[in-house]
């Protein structure tokens, strides 16, 4: 099999390092260059950074923290909040991110995926996508992180974003999410299966067979949030990732 | 007297963490398209996130292409490509179905292979196999995994130039050399400290 990404996702708000349940209840985790700091040592594969006020505040994750990033992560990273125009995502692939997260703003301006894609490649965007099932069980787009739901076709939504030229489709679920009680197979199993390019799952990971059901499921990278800053059942605040030969052994099965 | 090396600005890629990384190691580096700057850089590197297209068109449109000839090609600068900037050595490319620099007897092809759980791009931790001993492999293990992010690949037709292979589908050049030419299709700045030290080793090696 081969080598599936396990990216630690860190929210960010005025530039703390912050962790929820259900895209709600956030609590403060620390200083998010420290963590990178760590996560430098622990070799890896990638980090996500999502500024979760940015769409709320109209504004866009900061460019010299986008530096900072840049200055101390030795693995790729992609940033995303409030990025609405290809001048800005310029900005932040100059400042050195690899990747540009949108959310918000392909689903306002779904030009802006391909404004981008054309610049910069497909593999630099990323269209990250927030579902919640409503009281039927049908799964439901939201944005605004989670703030407001779209009224449309999730799977029409997922291909448009993959025609326009994205690269990867970051498939969050808020009902999952903070929970640590595994994935959304189900919504993963349903998102891959309609795309080409990779799906990073994302939302409820708790334990590393969690990952390699996501991976059964089609997704071709775990993300995961609460997994990688708490520890323990009391939920005590602690940058962790698995060892590297924990990982491997899971992807030899 | 400080080595300078110069980074290729040109308007695509995320070309500030390879600049912050290289002064950690004490050097001297600067971003530039001046032609005055880059014929007196002792070395290049070529960065590069984007559409081959448009990244011809930005060397173009700054005049880069005939300085770059000269600078690598007549001065002999040693010059790294990263990603893209490794395929824009390439003859052509079937992104945007444009020449490039062609410092390399090699072309830019899409992934196409029949297996369909192998997602496009090219997205992760791949191992290198060396095909061929380099000072710049130094502390680099044999099957060493480097990060990689693209849907294209470069196909060398000289053998002699592929300095290693991974494998996405079917064999491509990861890794190629032609003199003072060398093209890496991952990412060394964001490779841990392997990946570093391939850019150190090239730097180390060549100033």
């Amino acid at each position: 099999m081969i080598k599936k990404r396990i990216i630690p996702v860190l929210l960010l708000k005025n530039m703390g390092l912050y962790k929820g349940i259900h895209f709600k209840n956030y609590v403060y985790i620390g200083d998010p260059i420290n963590a990178v700091k760590i996560f430098n040592d622990m070799d890896v594969d990638e980090l996500v950074f999502l500024d979760i006020e940015c769409s709320q505040k109209k504004g866009t994750i900061d460019l010299n923290f986008v530096k900072n990033l840049a200055e101390e992560c030795f693995m790729p990273f992609s940033v995303g909040g409030g990025i609405d125009s290809l001048d800005k995502a310029s900005q932040i692939f100059k400042a050195g991110a690899e990747k540009v997260i949108l959310n918000t703003k392909a689903v306002e301006n779904p030009d802006l995926i391909s404004q981008i894609s054309k610049n910069y490649g497909s593999q630099s965007v990323v269209v990250s996508i927030d579902v919640k099932k409503n009281w039927l069980g049908k799964y439901c787009l939201y944005v605004y992180s989670g703030g407001k739901q779209v009224n449309c076709n999730l799977i029409e939504w997922v291909r448009k974003a993959e025609q326009l030229g994205a690269g990867e489709i970051l498939l969050n679920s808020i009902d999952q999410d903070g929970t640590m009680k595994g994935y959304d197979i189900n919504l993963i199993n349903w998102v891959a299966k309609e795309v080409k390019i990779p799906v990073i799952a994302c939302g409820g990971a708790g334990h590393v067979r969690d990952f390699k059901s996501a991976i059964d499921a089609g997704a071709d990278a775990c993300a995961a949030g609460s997994m990688f800053v708490f520890h323990g059942p009391r939920k005590g605040i602690l940058i962790n990732y698995p060892e590297k030969s924990e990982l491997n052994n899971l992807f030899k099965q | 007297m400080n080595k300078n090396i110069v980074i290729i600005d040109y308007g695509l890629g995320n070309i500030e963490s390879i600049k912050y990384k290289l002064e950690l190691f004490g050097y001297y580096v600067s971003l530039s398209n001046s032609a005055e700057i880059i014929l007196k850089a002792d070395l290049l590197i070529l960065p590069g996130v984007g559409h081959f297209a448009k990244g011809m068109e930005n060397l173009k449109n700054s005049g880069l292409i005939e300085t770059l000839n000269t600078a690598v090609l007549e001065l002999k600068k040693p010059i790294i490509g990263i990603c893209l900037g490794m395929q824009l050595m390439t003859s052509f490319s079937e992104e945007g179905n444009v020449h490039g620099l062609n410092w390399v007897e090699a072309i830019t092809q899409k992934f196409n292979f029949s297996d369909n759980t192998l997602k496009i791009p090219n997205v992760g931790w791949r191992s290198i196999n060396i095909m061929k001993e380099s000072e710049y492999f130094e502390n680099i293990m044999d099957t060493q995994e480097f990060y990689f992010t693209h849907s294209y690949y470069i196909n060398c037709y000289n053998k002699e130039d592929i300095l290693a292979q991974t494998i996405y589908g079917h064999p491509f050049t990861s890794v190629f050399q032609k003199n003072n030419i060398l093209g890496v299709q991952f990412h060394p700045e964001k490779s841990h400290k392997s990946g570093f030290r391939v850019l150190l080793n090239f730097v180390e090696k060549n100033l």
